[in-house]
């Protein structure tokens, strides 16, 4: 059920992608998420569908898991197909009953159901090769400068890394309360809006009562292993660019002179 | 009035690279008014096996007939039989979510959709049974104890009038007190309300006390299923599968390999005593 | 002075109404006295609610004494300044194995406690490879604690405290939890830290089974310590612990029933080879 979504979960494998310092894998994301609306040329998608290709490859995530992980958004892919299809002004291509469908809604419609495939692909890629604990990490790293206007950079990459180590456990929970609950003749599909919202009570007290405990538990923990903020913390896997790095940098510079190119040409 | 598994077989996410074979071929029947304890290791498929009685899960593979009807008829009322067949999870205590006592037992009754007299009438006997006075059905349910939070989760499940009454390690994280009470509990509903229990446990010793037929699982098959003095006298298999026998269960076989004249059957302490006093009083150690 | 060492310890929970008024007064440690030797492993047992766990996070500087003093090492608990010395020192472990874990990988989990202590890396490494190798956990330190069994887990959970270099280590029922394997299997490797790393232990537990091997067994009951000796000692007196809520292993009784019917056999037997050696003794 909810634990089969695979969308945004890490995939053990040793790859260069792997390697790389999730500060590149992150800053390199937003590149390409960027560029992906920078620059709308069929030239541009080619090359973006290129460079995407071969980071899945370098990867060694299997392109099936990858698409498995589209699955829960292809209702919003449809959605966002569906309404640029229809509902773009132009050239009328054909029609039905009162449906028209223009030469620009075909192609809007198909840049964004593109866009979008590449904008999740991409950014689920980051997550597939990255260990949530490295991303905590290279974010915390990475907005380290912003500790100086006051941002608690520390505390909030504790409260990912903490919330993602959580979030399995209070999944498997709900299932199990779910179940109790449904062995009570507690039933959460029938019924209306309201009917559903009100079922929804029995499960989401005892969730909160025992996510309270469980942070209360932890908060405990952590405090008999002396965690008392990022001040004075040493790291165990420390933060530092290698020339693959480097490299990679150099690699999202050559990718974006490209789409500059083919923006010219075109 | 009886459960009937037909070569129940179940996968978990079939067709996928965490695919697991929870359940194998179970044929099992269960009679009206046992009290059957089950064990098997944690992944024995237990879990997995009780959550098929009350269909809470769906068989892969195979029929489950409840009174001689098929629970997968697409006629069948399963809410009927969740209410039939109760269920009560593991640490049932985390399921409570009213804001007192005596509106969370009706939770139950109250989905079965009687009329709101019976559904008070049964929140009440349920209360009774398990030992909650009436002064205290308006408390919050969290300001009890364990034990008694756990009773109260188990009344929850009593106001459905169930018939046959599943209980998933009902003791786990309990004090011995709490563990003694839990057991007297179940062992006098079965007794006096003739509600055939099942009992998943991982304490030989409680199993030896109080059931009467004993299942054990491994690798979600059926390994034994007989009365649980016979299952012990298999101890080295069970040990192999990670369980054991209780405790003078190993003491009766030990004296025999040591070539002393004993009955290794007992497996309760009551019964070990009687045996080994025999013996001395035979063996000449103690006047008759 | 011993590692722990408590002096007429007393910790009262106030129970207020939502205007803050004091509504009650629970003294759920009342005058306690205790002193635990280095190296020792010693074994409290109580039933739920007679203040073990209270007692237990007194050690660890959680909570600190209403009245009375607590040292550890010689270091008193009531004091702000020593906190996290005694925390270094006392480490402790709890009984959700979920609720412990802070990381999503095992090393990284062990290695909280030293990066906390501000440990430089390098070292930081070789005490993680170290606990993980001394809980036997070392070829899983790669995986997600999610896929552990909670045998496994509390044994991730014991080596993030050894990752501390602590004196002494803490455990609140920390088998509560657990399936009989994964009780054994953390047992064990309690006995074989309090052997080889010579770390002091002390084992908050309601399971009669797991104390036989202590050093020394205390006894709780209404926040008060009750009964204190050798586990033969405490063993031997069975209707004693039932009075306390609390009960023997079956082969204990068994032995404790023979002697009540005339068998010329010892008290406090705490094994099977022991009870079947002594009859065939006779």
């Amino acid at each position: 059920m909810i634990r089969d979504i695979t969308i945004g979960q890490y995939y053990p494998a040793d790859s260069v992608i792997h390697r790389l310092d999730p500060r590149v894998k992150l800053l390199g994301t937003l590149i390409y998420i960027i560029s992906l609306f920078a620059f709308h040329n069929i030239a541009s998608y080619l090359i973006a569908g290129l460079f995407l290709a071969v980071i899945i490859h370098l990867s060694k995530v299997p392109f099936s898991y990858i698409v498995k992980g589209l699955k829960p958004i292809l209702f919003l892919l449809l959605f966002t197909v569906m309404f640029n299809l229809f509902l773009t002004p132009g050239q009328e291509f054909v029609r039905v009953g009162f449906i028209k469908i223009t030469l620009e809604g075909i192609k809007t419609a198909g840049f964004m159901a593109v866009r979008l495939i590449f904008l999740i692909i991409g950014s689920s890629l980051m997550t597939f090769t990255t260990t949530p604990n490295h991303l905590t990490d290279g974010l915390e790293k990475g907005m380290g400068p912003l500790r100086k206007i006051h941002v608690p950079v520390h505390e909030i990459a504790m409260m990912m890394s903490i919330a993602l180590r959580f979030i399995p456990i209070l999944l498997e929970e709900t299932d199990k309360i779910m179940k109790a609950q449904s062995a009570r003749g507690a039933d959460f599909e029938t019924g209306g809006l309201i009917k559903k919202a009100k079922s929804l009570i029995p499960l989401l007290v005892p969730l909160f009562v025992s996510a309270f405990r469980r942070a209360n538990d932890l908060a405990m923990a952590m405090e008999a292993r002396c965690y008392r903020g990022g001040e004075g913390r040493t790291k165990m896997k420390p933060l530092a660019y290698k020339k693959r790095d480097w490299i990679a940098y150099l690699c999202f510079i050559v990718y974006w002179t490209l789409l500059i190119l083919a923006a010219k040409i075109n | 009035m009886s459960i009937i598994l037909d070569h129940v077989n179940y996968i978990y996410s079939q067709g996928t690279a965490y695919e697991k074979h929870a359940l194998q071929d179970i044929n099992l029947k269960i009679e009206d008014g046992e009290f059957i304890g089950l064990i098997g290791h944690t992944g024995s498929g237990k879990s997995t096996l009780i959550q098929h009685l009350n269909g809470l899960m769906k068989a892969t593979e195979g029929c489950i007939y409840y009174n001689g009807q098929d629970i997968y008829d697409s006629d069948y009322n399963l809410k009927e039989l969740r209410s039939k067949v109760g269920l009560v999870f593991q640490y049932p205590e985390h399921q409570l979510f009213e804001t007192s006592i005596i509106k969370d037992v009706k939770f139950g009754p109250s989905n079965l959709g009687l009329p709101a007299l019976e559904v008070d009438l049964r929140a009440y006997e349920a209360l009774k049974q398990v030992g909650i006075g009436e002064d205290m059905i308006d408390l919050s349910p969290f300001e009890l104890s364990g034990g008694q939070k756990r009773r109260v989760a188990i009344a929850g499940v009593l106001a459905m009038k169930p018939e046959v009454l599943i209980l998933d390690e009902p003791t786990a994280g309990l004090d011995p007190k709490g563990r003694d009470e839990i057991l007297n509990l179940v062992s006098s509903l079965h007794k006096e309300n003739k509600i055939t229990v099942i009992l998943v446990s991982h304490s030989m010793e409680d199993v030896a006390n109080y059931v009467e037929r004993l299942i054990v699982m491994d690798h979600g098959k059926i390994m034994f299923d007989n009365e649980p003095k016979k299952v012990f006298t298999h101890y080295k298999a069970l040990e192999q599968i990670g369980l054991a026998a209780p405790q003078v269960t190993y003491v009766m076989n030990r004296l025999k390999e040591c070539g002393q004249s004993v009955n290794t059957e007992p497996t309760t302490v009551d019964e070990a005593c009687e045996e080994i006093i025999r013996w001395a009083k035979k063996k000449g150690i103690l006047l008759t | 002075m011993g590692i722990i060492k408590a002096k007429d310890l007393i910790f009262e929970y106030i129970r207020r109404d939502e205007e803050g008024n004091v509504e009650g007064i629970n003294r759920a440690v009342n005058n306690v006295n205790l002193d635990i030797e280095k190296g020792q492993f010693v074994a409290i047992l109580g039933h739920n609610g007679s203040g073990k766990s209270t007692l237990a996070k007194h050690i660890n500087a959680i909570l600190s004494p209403t009245e009375g003093t607590l040292w550890v090492d010689g270091m008193d608990t009531g004091k702000e300044e020593n906190l996290w010395n005694i925390r270094q020192t006392a480490g402790m472990v709890f009984q959700n194995p979920d609720n412990q874990i802070i990381a999503n990988v095992v090393e990284e989990d062990v290695g909280f406690g030293p990066e906390n202590l501000g440990v430089p890396t390098e070292e930081i490494w070789e005490r993680v490879e170290n606990s993980l190798k001394a809980v036997g956990m070392y070829e899983y330190r790669t995986h997600s604690p999610n896929k552990l069994s909670g045998g496994q887990k509390q044994r991730v959970a014991i080596a993030g405290i050894m990752a501390m270099k602590p004196e002494c280590i803490v455990l609140d029922e920390p088998t509560a939890m657990l399936d009989p394997n994964g009780r054994k299997e953390v047992i064990k490797t309690i006995r074989e830290l309090n052997q080889t790393e010579k770390v002091t232990v002390l084992l908050i537990t309601h399971y009669m089974e797991e104390v036989i091997d202590a050093d020394k067994v205390i006894v709780m009951d209404k926040g008060k310590i009750v009964m204190q000796g050798a586990p033969r000692e405490i063993f031997s007196q069975v209707d004693e612990l039932k009075k306390y809520r609390l009960d023997v292993p079956q082969v204990t009784l068994l032995a404790y029933e023979l002697r009540k019917k005339g068998l010329p056999i010892p008290p406090g037997i705490l094994s099977v080879d022991e009870l079947v050696t002594k009859l065939n003794e006779l």
